[in-house]
């Protein structure tokens, strides 16, 4: 129910829409009871053989309420489908802006691609929230206010004794059905969550069951789990197959005790009886207001479910709070890592521990060790995605605290080892990095990123998740766009491992090319493959979160230590000697 | 109408509850005729004869088991058409499970996992509505207006023609409303899912956003599609509603005809009162079971679109023969070597090979390196050793038996297989070892471990080898992963051994550890090894160089140095790169 009160308080913007739609379903239901209550009482009058302009009342109502329904119904349509997907964009805007903050430091305990398709799924799921869930009872709530007018000009007997039978159709069947359905709906999902693990580790780990010959065992765990779904969805459909059958019980049961208290009235004539058609028919019409309110309480159940996961989502704290007071971003990019140390939420051991490191402005320095030693995290805290336990990161002697965290990313240029391409056009993902790039600058980039191919096809959509490209080619339109975001400070982190080796060792030269040209921009390699190694000013050799060594190529060879192990090892034959042999 | 003729045939392998289903939809209509009479009685007793509460008592009880009796049929109606419905959920999920493993491995890579779980999870459910509610509703609402003509008829003439003639109407609006309703239901659909996909690349994509420092700036653009999306929707939405209209229209005209037309007559005393109460009472009801086949459309349209899925799978035809196992024949493997004959594959089933006349001896043994460039037909080659696949022409045979002699079962039993990217079940740490040898004792598990180097990596997990793995478990990494299919691999101890890539996401320094440990697996077996690394290639009794699905070298690394080719300007390119 909270959950709920947060969706509505999210989406209230919009509750002049739903008032709107919500008013116009009342409308139409009530043509239909108006329409049913003229023919009735065209028919009842004319039994009596009055002369035909009695009749003339009842005729202008059928055509009226008739024509009106129709209409009505047309429009409500119309408005509640525009107010659904009103509904569903502001969700969208709210949820965006919520998680905006958070990425990627705080969605990095949740498997990303998994969690994120959750997050979609459940905000699709809230499509009903407005039309299944908010709609129906308040439509219901009109049309017993207007049945309660109707019967009270009559006696008041009678819209009492009518409430009693809403308020059941409306509260008592969703309660009654509710109830015992409560623990199924828990029990299923917890079959289905089972199930999808179990249905995922049969469609990956397809091969490995089979070579292991557990394919057969794991096929029979699925069957099981599906027949116990079933099984429960069987008892659950039992229970709600009841509703309507019991809504049209009610009907009846209404139409009788109504009939029960009219009956004495008309005998002794305090109600004329022309009137016992029209009330009757009136009461019958009426229950068509209270037949989606059963559903109304199951899609209750899961909108809140969904806003609840969405909530605690959103409710987690940014891991870095923005700045209190905004400097300017220096001109001069130097890098300074004054003792830091920083440990990931959920582990145990430090990721970094007080690392220390300055490189100058136009430096270039590779950061190399074995993997885990805490290589990427140096970028991670370098572009605030997190905050350092303890220690001060400088940029040009101002501390990132102080520095707009937008401003920063923008005057770093970086490429990771995953690049992830928008599901548009080559053209839309370079401008992401310079929006308003020309098409001279975009093809420039291209071409110097090792794309020329792609200059003539700047329309070309990259599929989704660029999966049209190769993996060659989606690391450097990475590259490209790096190049025309043309940052003071470059970040290449594993930014090649994916590249063959000739392909990998051009872009290495055209990015270091670049770097050179005046003014020279810092720039940071993190790698574990040791190529190319002479040109760095600098090596920075990490482990287990610390330097353990830092120098040029040739001194760090000298110094014998793990670079030089490190070194010996990747080059152990280097292929000279062995070519020399042929 | 979508009636697809596949999923009738379903309807047909369980048809009792849904005759069910539907005889019993059609006693409740019968019973609704019968509930409009006794009503119509009790009304003109009470209006035109002004009779005490008691006269009436009879008819009034009359009626409320009626009611009863016609809410218990309806519900079991209902009930008949869940218990066919779960019959056929349930043989659906059977056949699909079966054919995803006959398809095997190569399929489910190519389509992706996450779309082919969807269809075993989401695609069976979506039929639910289909069965257990469109198709009932289809025969419902042609047999309920037909009984209430027959009602009718007797009461009134008139009427009854007027229901008549506006019934062939019906057909063709459900025809047109069904069109509409088909382009209404998948364009919103369409519209749903773009707004829905966009908003999940645009997720996806938050940390590359932020990079740019561009994510704040999103926000409009998200307003801006869905504005779009909407407004298109809306479009189409608004023709497509006004066959609803239409049909509504038909529906309360007629009732406001039959009300002025009946009314009329009584005015001259040519109909009595209680048959045009009894007339005006079904007259709705007449046409609302095409109105709910209207609103249960949609339930149709799903279910045929899901159906569309799920067939696609289950008419695919898999790329494994059926072999003739003589389970008594099978030789000593680590003493024969793997004959490859003139094989073909292609995954098309034309004439565009993936592999192409592909021939060799895989000796026993000893180290196989396969190597080329990404797309030259290694893994389809792989994929046929492992008989994931098996080619359309050419022979394997195993020393002297034809590879399709031996079960595939058997054969796959014989394999351990390290794949470049591993998958860790979603189970304990100790369950995912365990996957490759369930009899394992505890010593031959902890020198399994200590072989692939995962000791320090165990031992940092709070729960050390009973730690859960998968989706909120420990992070394991790639390398781990590799690791652990390593362990796997001595676990199985099986004769045959293929390695992809068996070192690509380790670090230099473990590197000459499982080099290590996998000189010792590889001993006395039968191994094949792809591979792109020169320290992982060099070392191989032979190496098969292979490009654009052939063999195009093969020969030992300094057998191979002495001739131009592929494997020597590969060579070149590394030797150039380290010394610089």
């Amino acid at each position: 129910m909270k959950e709920l009160l947060r969706l509505l308080g999210i989406i209230r913007t919009y509750h002049w829409w739903m008032i709107l739609a919500a008013t116009l379903g009342f409308a139409t239901i009530g043509s239909g009871i108006g329409l049913l209550m003229s023919s009735a009482y065209i028919i009842a009058k004319a039994a009596l053989q009055p002369p035909f302009h009695e009749l003339q009342l009842g005729i202008a109502g059928v055509r009226l309420f008739g024509l009106a329904r129709g209409v009505l119904r047309y429009i409500e349509r119309l408005v509640s489908h525009s107010t659904t997907f009103k509904i569903l964009s502001g969700l969208r805007v709210w949820f965006y802006e919520s998680l905006e903050p958070l990425a990627p430091a705080r969605l990095l305990q949740y498997k990303s691609g998994d969690l994120l398709q959750r997050i979609t799924k459940d905000i699709d799921s809230l499509e009903n929230l407005y039309s299944r869930v908010i709609a129906p009872p308040l439509t219901a709530i009109m049309i017993s206010a207007l049945l309660w007018f109707l019967l009270g000009s009559f006696s008041p007997m009678f819209s009492i004794t009518l409430l009693c039978f809403h308020a059941f159709a409306a509260v008592g069947i969703p309660l009654f059905t509710g109830h015992i359905n409560r623990g199924t709906a828990t029990k299923i999902a917890g079959i289905q969550a089972e199930l999808q693990s179990t249905t995922i580790d049969f469609v990956q780990g397809l091969s490995d069951l089979m070579l292991f010959n557990r394919l057969d065992d794991h096929m029979e765990k699925l069957y099981r789990l599906k027949t116990d779904e079933l099984k429960l969805q069987r008892k659950q459909a039992l229970i709600q197959r009841l509703h309507e059958p019991l809504i049209g019980l009610l009907m009846n049961s209404a139409v009788l005790a109504l009939l029960w208290t009219l009956t004495p009235q008309v005998s002794n004539g305090t109600i004329d009886g022309i009137y016992t058609a029209v009330i009757i028919i009136a009461v019958m019409a009426s229950f068509e207001a209270f037949l989606p309110l059963p559903d109304a309480t199951h899609h209750l159940e899961t909108s809140a479910a969904a806003g609840k996961r969405l909530f605690e989502i959103v409710d987690t704290k940014p891991a870095v709070p923005s700045p209190l007071h905004q400097e300017p971003f220096p001109a001069n990019c130097s890098i300074k890592f004054e003792n830091i140390s920083f440990t990931y939420p959920q582990t145990f051991s430090p990721a970094l521990s007080s690392l220390s490191l300055q490189i100058e402005a136009g430096e270039k320095v590779a950061i190399i060790g074995p993997s885990g030693a805490g290589k990427s995290t140096i970028t991670g805290l370098l572009l605030g995605f997190w905050k350092p336990s303890q220690g001060n990161i400088f940029i040009g002697n101002r501390s990132i605290r102080n520095l707009d965290a937008e401003t920063i990313r923008k005057n770093i240029g970086i490429v990771s080892q995953k690049t992830y391409l928008f599901s548009t056009s080559i053209r839309e993902n370079l401008l992401l990095a310079k929006p308003d790039a020309d098409d001279k600058e975009l093809k420039n980039s291209l071409t110097y990123a090792g794309l020329s191919s792609f200059t003539t096809k700047l329309d070309q959509w990259v599929g989704q998740h660029g999966m049209k490209l190769s993996g060659g080619e989606r690391q450097r339109m990475a590259i490209a766009r790096m190049l025309l975001e043309d940052a003071p400070i470059i970040v290449l982190d594993e930014a090649t491992a994916n590249l063959d080796t000739v392909t990998e060792k051009s872009v290495i030269q055209s990015i270091l090319g670049l770097c050179n040209k005046q003014p020279a921009k810092t720039l940071l390699v993190i790698t574990h493959r040791l190529r190319n190694m002479a040109q760095f000013d600098k090596i920075v050799v990490l482990e287990k979160g610390c330097i353990v060594e830092q120098g040029a190529h040739h001194e760090l060879l000298k110094k014998n230590g793990l670079y030089a192990s490190m070194w010996s090892l990747q080059h152990r034959q280097t292929p000279s000697e062995l070519l020399t042999d042929s | 109408m979508n009636l697809d003729r596949r999923l009738l045939l379903l309807v047909k392998q369980y048809p009792l509850p849904f005759i069910a289903s539907v005889v019993l939809g059609a006693l409740g209509g019968a019973l609704l005729i019968g509930q409009a009479a006794l009503l119509s009685s009790v009304i003109s007793a009470v209006f035109l004869e002004n009779v005490e509460l008691v006269h009436i008592v009879g008819l009034l009880g009359l009626f409320g088991i009626v009611s009863i009796c016609r809410t218990v049929i309806n519900w079991a109606s209902q009930s008949e058409a869940n218990r066919g419905t779960l019959k056929i959920k349930k043989l659906l999920h059977q056949q699909l499970l079966h054919k995803i493993s006959d398809l095997g491995p190569p399929y489910t890579e190519s389509i992706g996992s996450g779309q082919l779980s969807t269809k075993l999870l989401k695609g069976v459910e979506a039929l639910d509505p289909y069965f257990s509610q469109y198709i009932p509703q289809i025969a419902l609402s042609i047999l309920v207006p037909l009984f209430i003509v027959f009602a009718v008829f007797p009461a009134d003439m008139l009427t009854a023609l007027i229901l008549l003639v506006t019934a062939p109407l019906i057909p063709v609006f459900m025809v047109l409303i069904g069109k509409a309703a088909q382009i209404a239901t998948e364009k919103q659909w369409q519209t749903l899912s773009r707004m829905s996909g966009n908003f999940l690349d645009v997720l996806q994509g938050l940390t590359t956003l932020k990079l740019f420092g561009r994510s704040k700036e999103r926000v409009r653009s998200i307003s801006e599609i869905s504005e779009s999306f909407r407004h298109s929707t809306m479009k189409v939405l608004k023709v497509a509603f006004l066959s609803s209209l239409a049909l509504e229209l038909v529906s309360t005209i007629s009732t406001a005809i039959i009300a002025v037309e009946i009314g009329l007559r009584l005015l001259t005393g040519s109909i009595a009162f209680k048959p045009a109460f009894f007339i005006l009472l079904l007259t709705p009801d007449f046409y609302l079971p095409l109105r709910q086949l209207g609103t249960k459309f949609h339930a149709g349209m799903e279910g045929t679109s899901a159906a569309k899925d799920i067939f696609n799978v289950l008419e695919k035809k898999g790329f494994q023969k059926t072999s003739v196992a003589t389970p008594s024949s099978l030789p000593a493997i680590s003493k024969e070597p793997i004959i490859f004959e003139k094989v073909f594959f292609s995954y098309t089933g034309d004439s565009s090979y993936t592999l192409k006349n592909v021939s060799c001896r895989i000796a026993p043994d000893g180290v196989t390196a396969v190597t080329g460039p990404s797309g030259a037909g290694k893994t389809t080659f792989i994929n046929i050793l492992l008989r994931f696949i098996d080619p359309q022409k050419g022979n394997i045979t195993l020393g002297t038996t034809d590879l399709q002699k031996i079960g595939r079962n058997e054969w796959q039993k014989m394999i351990s297989w390290v794949p470049q990217h591993p998958y860790i079940f979603n189970t304990s740490l100790r369950e995912n070892l365990l996957l490759a040898n369930k009899d394992a004792s505890e010593q031959e598990l902890m020198q399994a471990i200590e072989y692939s180097c995962l000791g320090p990596f165990i031992s940092s997990l709070p729960k050390g080898l009973d730690t859960p793995v998968g989706e909120q478990g420990a992070g394991i990494s790639g390398g781990e992963a590799q690791r652990l299919s390593f362990a796997r691999a001595f676990l199985k101890n099986a004769p045959i051994l293929i390695l992809d890539e068996p070192t690509s996401h380790t670090d230099p320094g473990l590197e000459r550890q499982l080099l290590a440990s996998m000189n010792q697996l590889v001993e006395g077996k039968t191994t094949i090894l792809i591979a792109h690394r020169l320290s992982t290639v060099e070392n191989a009794d032979k190496i098969l160089v292979f490009d654009k699905g052939s063999i195009i070298q093969s020969g030992t690394h300094s057998s191979l140095l002495q001739e131009e080719g592929f494997y020597k300007s590969a060579l070149l390119v590394f030797e150039e790169d380290s010394t610089s």
